[in-house]
């Protein structure tokens, strides 16, 4: 696969995932394998059954919470910055912003920095660190969005439209479809920092992942579960659950629930109206167009890989601002809390 | 443009009327004039602007962005306006323009100036807006708002009756400044327009068979319910013009109708379809009419294969004459004298029929088979013309409804209240061919006419079959036959089956009955109403 005339031929795409040679071990390998760096906690990037996991403390302690404490064979905490060496390979996390300790995976081998982005996003997030920017020689980075009309609108205005509807509607239940890990504590924290102080409600399968996030000392305010409550209770209330869980008789419990969904894929309108969405909220843990293309241009490296995504917009754009950009094409992740 | 884009794109996913009405009646409350005045004016389909084609569109953003990237993009999005709105390069800057500035300078714009004014305001605006922008000038919102839902909406926000603000809309005109004053309560009652007022229409209850009885026949007069569409055609000195029930003016689609209004009347009557022979006009289907419905203008080669006139129901004035607050039987004989003394080829009048009690009039009904009739009208000989659905003076006595027994397909979940609920239901019957082996073809969907036991029901049974899911839709076994009703069939042939209904409804669900003995299409066709 890896050709040795370009750079990082000692890093290559395979099937199970991304292969760092001269330390033996994969990046979000898609199936257990005996070594593992893992970028971030989401499921399709960190699978249980590994031998050995490296990873931030808060990936370690998402990944024991949604998969149990036995889901490796051995978990080994790396923090931000701290540097360590695997079978001649430095290896380095850096903040990714896109949730609570993701990383960057930055190599160093052979007189050459590559750095793997996992995935990530530029605009500030209450709930983890900014992304760093890494100089490097190669930089392979996510295309999520990969396409120049996926461009995100402030959060704090979309925030700000499901506030005027709520007080628009104030008999009805604003049910907000969110991905369970990253994007349900985000819109919390952005309701949190819109000024709004009343309790979120969330949706059963939403609490474990809140905890593990104010277990790391991240603030979310008053949750309350759905459950338990009574239909009236929840007239004007803000409520979050996974994407779908409208359409079951569990929303029946809320009062003529208005049907909104946090996500990148809202932008386009017919993807959100097909959805049955009536609201949708522009909000997305991943870099948009305008993200990816700045995050080319301050890294400066020489040669682009792009693993998932649209990725042939995105290699044509970096190969127009005269950088060498391939698609590696590496399957298994899903578009999942997008 | 601010207001006006988030409206729109609220509009946009908002799928219930009262949620519609509800952001709309904030939208009137929040925004000054003239600003709310003109989004009325794009609403309601009475803005006068220089119109941009979308190729100009096209044009500005092609100059702006890698050609390649713009392709990949317009695939994966599917809509122009969209596309454009968002892939157009420029993060906004500048002050955002109102919509009013936008609105203003493009009637003072000459047709070169357009582009150079569309592009300045696309680099000011941001995604939303543009979009808003771009439907603007090309014309079209497609937000699902009517002209009538946009007046309800102002009666929701200022409270006056709906009836008033009907009669006054087609005396005022965009920006609306002095209807917005009397809305809120600062101003005068604009002035109707009254050589071409619009009169709210008189609109009847319907009855079902068993509540006859308790009406005195010889109080009533009984004339056949026209297929077609219930107009009112105003005309007296220069003005002419056609409004539909809801009061939105017709006329363009219209232009034989209006050529014959060389008169000074208001009258009320059936538009239809059809030809003349040596009866007179013969009414075609409703579905003939349809083709004409819904278009701008009169398109010359439909305007000579579907024919327009109107069967008249009743005058309101004659001349100078107000004769609304007379009994229906003297309107009767002045409508009968008027039409004696103005003879048209386009207009004839609505026949009474003759009955002694309900007992011939039921025969009467069930005889009648033509496509164009829809069933009775019960009219008290006494009745003034009153505007809108008073209890009492006329009835609607519908048809029997034709019923199929179809087999369901797929459930669609619905919104609001029913959001948790698959309450749409496709359903479609068998198609068999040579060999017998039999295919199901969808023939409509429905999505009323259900008990809320029987949705919830019906909710429980989809989930529970499930086949397939695509977003809110899921297929399911075909194992569920329901008794469908519907007020007619046609011939259609934008429909695989070939055949579509007229408000289908869910009449029974047939639990008991299996799927394989649902109605074939064969049946499904020949319930097909003849075109005349």
């Amino acid at each position: 696969m890896s050709d040795p005339a370009r750079g990082g031929h000692w890093i290559r795409p395979t099937p199970t995932g991304l292969y760092v040679e001269p330390g033996d071990f994969y990046i979000d390998p898609g199936r257990p394998v005996g070594r593992a760096v893992i970028s971030h906690g989401h499921s399709d990037h960190a699978r249980s059954g590994h031998d050995h996991v490296l990873a931030t403390r808060e990936t370690l302690a998402i990944m024991a919470g949604r998969h149990g404490q036995d889901c490796a064979g051995a978990m080994q905490a790396v923090a931000y910055g701290e540097s360590l060496v695997i079978g001649g390979v430095t290896l380095r996390l850096a903040p990714a912003g896109h949730i609570l300790g993701s990383a960057q995976i930055v190599l160093e081998h052979a007189g050459q920095r590559i750095v793997v982005s996992g995935d990530y996003k530029r605009r500030p997030d209450p709930t983890c660190p900014p992304f760093e920017a890494v100089p490097c020689d190669v930089f392979i980075t996510e295309a999520t969005f990969g396409l120049p009309v996926f461009r995100h609108p402030p959060d704090r205005d979309e925030i700000a439209k499901l506030l005027a509807t709520a007080a628009l509607f104030p008999e009805r239940a604003m049910l907000v479809g969110v991905y369970a890990l990253g994007k349900c504590q985000r819109v919390i924290a952005l309701l949190r920092q819109a000024g709004y102080d009343k309790p979120i409600f969330l949706h059963g399968q939403l609490g474990a992942m809140c905890d593990v996030y104010r277990r790391c000392g991240v603030e979310l305010g008053e949750l309350r579960p759905v459950i338990g409550m009574i239909k009236e209770g929840l007239a004007g209330a803000i409520v979050l659950a996974p994407p779908g869980a409208a359409a079951e008789r569990w929303a029946r419990r809320l009062p003529e629930p208005l049907v909104a969904q946090a996500s990148g894929w809202m932008r386009v309108k017919q993807r959100a109206k097909q959805s049955g969405v009536e609201l949708p909220l522009v909000i997305s843990d991943h870099a948009d167009w305008d993200e990816l293309l700045q995050t080319i241009d301050e890294i400066e490296a020489p040669e682009i890989w792009v693993t998932h995504g649209r990725e042939e917009a995105l290699v044509h754009a970096a190969k127009a601002r005269g950088r060498k950009a391939r698609a590696l094409a590496l399957v298994g992740y899903d578009e999942e809390g997008s | 443009m601010k207001a006006f884009a988030a409206l729109l794109d609220r509009l946009v996913y908002t799928p219930g009327r009262d949620a519609k009405l509800r952001l709309l009646a904030d939208y009137f409350a929040r925004n000054p004039d003239p600003d709310r005045g003109y989004a009325l004016a794009a609403l309601t389909g009475t803005l006068d602007l220089a119109q941009a084609k979308p190729a100009l569109v096209r044009d500005l953003v092609e100059a702006r962005v890698d050609a390649e990237l713009f392709r990949w993009s317009y695939d994966f999005v599917g809509d122009l306006a969209e596309t454009v709105s968002l892939i157009w390069p420029k993060r906004p800057e500048g002050e955002v323009p109102t919509l009013s500035e936008v609105v203003e300078s493009l009637q003072r714009a000459g047709r070169r100036d357009v582009p150079g004014l569309i592009e300045g305001w696309l680099d000011r605006l941001d995604v939303d807006q543009r979009w808003a922008l771009i439907k603007l000038v090309t014309g079209g919102l497609r937000v699902g708002v009517s002209a009538r839902l946009a007046r309800t909406a102002l009666a929701t926000w200022s409270g006056k009756p709906l009836a008033e603000i009907e009669e006054i809309w087609h005396g005022v005109t965009p920006p609306f400044t002095g209807l917005f004053a009397w809305l809120a309560g600062r101003g005068e009652r604009p002035a109707a327009d009254a050589t071409a007022l619009f009169r709210p229409l008189m609109l009847a209850h319907p009855i079902e068979d068993a509540e006859l009885n308790e009406l005195d026949a010889r109080a009533y007069r009984a004339e056949w319910k026209w297929d077609g569409i219930r107009v009112q055609l105003v005309a007296g000195g220069a003005a002419r013009r056609l409004y539909s029930r809801s009061g939105d003016d017709v006329s363009a689609t219209f232009p034989e109708i209006v050529e014959a209004m060389d008169f000074d009347a208001v009258l009320d009557g059936e538009l239809l379809v059809g030809r003349v022979t040596d009866q007179g006009w013969q009414p075609a289907p409703f579905n003939d009419l349809q083709q004409r419905l819904n278009r701008k203008t009169g398109v010359r080669g439909l305007m000579e294969s579907h024919p327009a006139f109107v069967r008249l129901y009743d005058i309101l004035l004659d001349g100078g004459e107000d004769l609304r607050a007379q009994p229906f039987d003297e309107r009767r004989r002045r409508l009968v004298a008027w039409h004696g003394a103005h003879a048209r080829e386009r207009f004839d009048i609505s026949p009474l029929i003759e009955f002694a009690d309900w007992g011939r009039l039921r025969e009467l009904r069930a005889e009648a088979r033509e496509a164009s009739i829809e069933g009775l009208m019960l009219k008290r000989g006494d009745s003034p013309y009153l505007a809108g659905r008073v209890r009492g003076p006329w009835f609607k006595w519908k048809r029997a409804p034709l019923t199929v027994d179809a087999v369901l397909m797929y459930a669609q979940r619905g919104h609001g209240k029913r959001s948790s609920f698959y309450s749409d239901f496709t359903f479609g019957v068998w198609r068999r061919d040579l060999g017998g082996a039999a295919e199901l073809v969808p023939v409509g969907k429905a999505y009323f006419g259900f008990t809320d036991a029987e949705l919830a029901a019906l909710d429980r049974w989809v989930r529970s079959h499930t086949v397939e899911r695509y977003g809110p839709v899921r297929a399911v076994e075909h194992a569920l036959v329901l008794e469908i009703a519907c007020d007619s069939v046609h011939a259609s042939p934008r429909h695989k089956s070939g055949v579509a209904m007229r408000f289908p409804r869910v009449h029974r669900i047939r639990w008991d009955k299996p799927a394989a003995e649902a109605d074939d299409l064969e049946t499904v066709t020949r319930m097909v109403v003849a075109a005349s």
